[in-house]
């Protein structure tokens, strides 16, 4: 049953990084509830362009909610308000007539802003390139079943493994802590054999750089778990505690 | 040094802290209740508590105690709010899995602090601080009554106004535990997917244990002081 509903956009301009941003309003009329949120913002470029104003920038590559590349921070929600979804997967029916739609980039002091909602995420590489890997030397690939993992292990690596890294856990945090993210990482590698050889190192590593890159302290809110696309649990964060304080005072 | 220089090591001193005050809570608590159950042993504790030393030595260390706990969640509040960077959200939603207290631990631990000074001018500072300086050769205070616990709980607890302002007190303590106990365990690693209601519940519940031990000695003498009709306005 389609519908279409007309909406104000709030939507945050910035011309550079070192440029004073502020909002501009546009309006859209007539936008399918069918459509996703991120086909409402071509619409509106497509309005832009037409009118010979610049297009607002903004982040996005496959539209199906894996790739972990979209962002933004839709009326207080980073993705929006609907739990579990990508801004991609997000659908205007979320949205009713008349509404007034606050769309913003990521705030954090490590991730800052390129252009109106594209934000600069090298940070989470950088933490990734500090220990989020494990090493190995070329040979023959190894039969998949010659390193048996229990089924509970497994799975809640691959729990851990489904995060994204679009950066919605440091954009919710009120203390700007990108420990879901960080967590996530070192808990997927803690749980497998394979990550075994370089356990200690890679929290420790992982953790320096995230605290290097000015990420905030982790206060257990529980923000991050509630608006994470993919639903990391809290409970790789304690395990990542558990890793960094054992290699610690092992040392 | 790790447990300073990083976030990790500068949580893990928050949550020992943190957990040491919550069991000198406990302990303060329950001898409290001695005080409806009998004034007299109530008293017995107070002198077994007044300028020996070691209790001299367990009060530096609590105040020790309280002081990293403040200093630390000052310099992680002030990074936390840093590290959130120079523009702030225009609109911010939190769903419900976010409570009330996790959001504002430092302004819950400021109220803390700012009861705790009036407390201590309330007690400490006319019993054992009485004590201390009575010992030194000092007079200050009355000294009969430096020991005398019930005494001065029956004093404050007539004024309606103190209990109103303990009740406020403890409030805010129980929030401040109910996030801080759960959080203090899934720092150190104690939590998986089994154990994360777990610890939840048992801060829920640790923290009504220690809140309620504390409001049963302000209503009972409240209500006492009322009951009696001896409420007065003592400051």
């Amino acid at each position: 049953m389609e519908k279409s509903i007309n909406i104000k956009v709030k939507v945050w301009r910035q011309a550079g990084p070192k440029v004073k941003g502020m909002f501009e309003t546009y309006e859209l009329n007539n936008i399918s509830t069918d459509a996703s949120f991120l086909e409402m913002i071509d619409i509106l470029n497509e309005q832009l362009v037409k009118e010979h104003k610049e297009p607002v920038a903004f982040d996005h590559d496959c539209r199906e909610g894996i790739c972990g590349m979209c962002s933004l921070y839709i009326n207080g929600h980073p993705h929006g308000p609907d739990q579990e979804v990508t801004t991609c997967q997000l659908h205007m029916r979320k949205f009713h007539d008349g509404q007034v739609i606050t769309i913003e980039p990521w705030r954090s002091r490590a991730f800052p802003i390129i252009k109106d909602l594209m934000v600069d995420r090298n940070a989470y590489d950088k933490i990734i390139q500090a220990g989020g890997y494990v090493s190995v030397n070329t040979g023959g690939i190894p039969d998949a079943n010659a390193i048996p993992i229990p089924k509970p292990k497994a799975d809640e690596a691959m729990d851990a493994a489904s995060c994204i890294g679009c950066g919605a856990c440091a954009a919710a945090c009120k203390n700007g802590s990108a420990m879901l993210f960080v967590a996530a990482k070192v808990s997927q590698l803690a749980l497998l054999p394979q990550g075994q050889v370089e356990r200690a190192a890679r929290a420790k590593a992982m953790v320096a750089k995230m605290d290097e890159l000015g990420f905030g302290n982790c206060t257990n809110t529980g923000a991050c778990a509630a608006e994470c696309p993919k639903s990391v649990s809290l409970i790789h964060i304690a395990r990542l505690n558990r890793e960094y304080l054992g290699a610690k005072f092992k040392d | 040094m790790w447990l300073i220089n990083s976030s990790i090591g500068r949580k893990f001193v928050m949550s020992i802290t943190g957990l040491a005050l919550v069991l000198f809570l406990l302990f303060h608590g329950t001898m409290n209740f001695v005080a409806i159950l009998s004034p007299e042993s109530y008293n017995a504790i107070c002198h077994l508590l007044g300028a020996n030393w070691y209790a001299l030595v367990a009060t530096v260390g609590l105040a020790v105690l309280v002081i990293l706990h403040f200093t630390f969640a000052s310099v992680l509040t002030w990074q936390n709010y840093k590290a959130r960077g120079k523009e702030r959200y225009s609109v911010s939603e939190s769903y419900d899995e976010v409570s009330f207290a996790s959001r504002n631990m430092f302004v819950l631990g400021v109220i803390i602090i700012g009861f705790m000074v009036l407390h201590l001018y309330n007690f400490w500072f006319k019993m054992q601080f009485v004590e201390i300086v009575h010992k030194m050769g000092g007079d200050f205070g009355d000294i009969s009554l430096a020991t005398d616990g019930a005494y001065y709980i029956r004093l404050l607890f007539a004024n309606p106004v103190y209990c109103v302002l303990y009740l406020i007190w403890l409030g805010a303590i129980w929030y401040h535990l109910n996030h801080g106990v759960w959080s203090s365990l899934q720092t150190l690693g104690l939590s998986n997917s089994v154990w994360f209601k777990r610890i939840k519940c048992i801060g829920k519940v640790v923290a009504t244990i220690v809140v309620l031990l504390f409001v049963s000695v302000v209503v009972y003498f409240g209500a006492e002081a009322i009951m009696n009709g001896t409420t007065a306005y003592v400051w």
